[in-house]
């Protein structure tokens, strides 16, 4: 449990850590090195170097606008977690960020480090996609957005090009009608991997009338999924529990899900299609509950 | 490379390589032993610190990345030589300790719990603790330690976090 050896540097600046990576195929980016750490110490990675991002004064803020919030990358887990905008503003993240990992590594993870590994089961890239986020990241040419629908490509594989850094995430806020959140999550534990996860966001008009819907599913397959069948199905929809059933069983007919040594891909499907019924009530029930956003 | 770490209070000076996690660098440089070897990635919270007051793993740490952090290790709860701190002393007497191996990050988990909250709720105590795994699985006696430290910390005339 020895790593291999290699430098380190702490650059400066964003475009210092940029020209680091293009002159060094071997180097890597280390921010909170929660995920990168254990495979160090496992020799499964073997970097030439390091390139420390996480004291880079600009990549750590959590700012507002009308209708998003923006988190730099470095914004450590546990900092999100207490933060009063994203609880104002990005309830379903706040809901989700105490499922991530547990208290002493979400003390060091980022929020970017999360979103740029990748890993099929990671609740932050599961709100990413569910919300629809941009992801924002650097080179050595210059910035470039990405949405996080096209950066997971499979599992610990995006689309963040050869040298890049991911330097903010841009998650929409929603701001018309009541708006309430569910997660739901199945694993070993509480702080294990999920097994699958839900995410989903609501809003309904005075009446109780869906206005707006989003549902997303981690876990079950190669990438987290945010399925747009099921909100295009409810749409206008009172979400009565049958309604949603019908949509959500539907939609999840066609999932791609996984096998592994922890779960079969039928019992994922199984699960996903309970879980998502189930975070998509807990979102209708606390819009119903909820005061009108302003 | 040379780093600056401020443990327990002190600064400490070491010149590390950049592939030494903080874990043995506080153990094998610093003759902090407190801080246990267990899995030496990340699974079992033996190696548990606080960094800034907040619980992390310092085997998932690079000493490099702790430059100019503020460190705590079990040595550190001590409010005197040969005395223990009001958590130790509850973890003794509700036998919160079997082969005492996950002791030290059990109790530094727990402390940064109660420096922020003297009223934890039982579901407190098990999210707090909840990287650090006790192999002699005597968590029960461990949540009764810390709800018992947590009580005795409400009752007497300290500040939070003094003990």
């Amino acid at each position: 449990m020895k790593p291999v050896a290699f430098d380190y540097v702490r650059p400066a600046s964003v475009a210092e850590a940029c020209g680091l990576l293009a002159a060094d195929d071997g180097a890597r980016v280390i921010a909170g090195g929660q995920t990168l750490i254990p495979l160090l110490a496992m020799r499964l990675a073997r970097p030439t170097r390091l390139v420390d991002i996480a004291r880079i004064p600009d990549l750590a803020f959590i700012r507002e606008d009308t209708d998003g919030v923006t988190i730099g990358a470095v914004t450590r887990q546990c900092v999100a977690e207490r933060d009063p905008v994203v609880a104002a503003k990005l309830p379903l993240l706040a809901k989700a960020l105490p499922w991530v990992g547990h208290p002493p590594t979400r003390h060091r993870g980022t929020i970017g480090g999360s979103i740029a590994n990748g890993d099929p089961a990671a609740e932050i890239a599961l709100i990413a996609v569910t919300l629809g986020a941009t992801i924002t990241v650097q080179h050595v040419s210059g910035t470039s957005e990405l949405s996080a629908d096209a950066f997971y490509l499979g599992p610990m594989i995006t689309a963040l090009p050869e040298g890049a850094i991911v330097t903010r995430i841009r998650f929409p806020a929603w701001t018309k009608g009541r708006i309430g959140t569910g997660f739901q999550e199945v694993g070993a534990r509480r702080s294990d991997f999920a097994l699958v996860a839900s995410a989903a966001q609501v809003a309904l008009d005075a009446t109780g009338g869906c206005t707006a819907l989003t549902i997303g599913i981690g876990g079950a397959g190669d990438s987290p999924v945010r399925l747009d069948a099921i909100a295009d199905a409810l749409a206008g929809s009172r979400l009565d529990d049958a309604e949603v059933q019908e949509a959500v069983a539907a939609a999840v007919a066609d999932l791609e899900t996984v096998e592994d040594l922890h779960a079969s891909a039928a019992y994922r499907k199984r699960v996903a299609a309970t879980l998502a019924r189930r975070a998509i009530l807990e979102a209708r029930d606390a819009a119903a509950g909820a005061p009108h956003a302003r | 490379m040379r780093v600056e770490l401020q443990v327990n209070g002190r600064t400490a000076e070491v010149d590390v390589e950049p592939r030494s996690t903080l874990l043995d660098c506080l153990r094998d440089t610093l003759g902090f032993t407190g801080a246990h070897a267990g899995c030496e990635h990340g699974v079992c919270g033996a190696c548990t610190i606080l960094v800034d007051g907040e619980p992390a793993r310092s085997c998932l740490i690079l000493a490099v990345q702790a430059d100019g952090h503020r460190l705590t290790t079990i040595e550190g709860l001590s409010p005197g030589p040969g005395e223990l701190s009001v958590l130790q002393d509850a973890f003794c007497e509700t036998h919160g300790l079997q082969c005492g191996y996950c002791t030290p990050g059990m109790i530094l988990a727990a402390h940064a719990l109660l420096a922020r909250n003297l009223e934890p709720t039982r579901a407190d105590i098990v999210e707090a603790i909840s990287g650090n795994l006790c192999r002699c699985t005597g968590y029960a006696q461990i949540v009764e330690a810390i709800a018992l430290a947590a009580e005795r910390l409400r009752s007497a005339n300290l500040r939070s976090g003094e003990a």
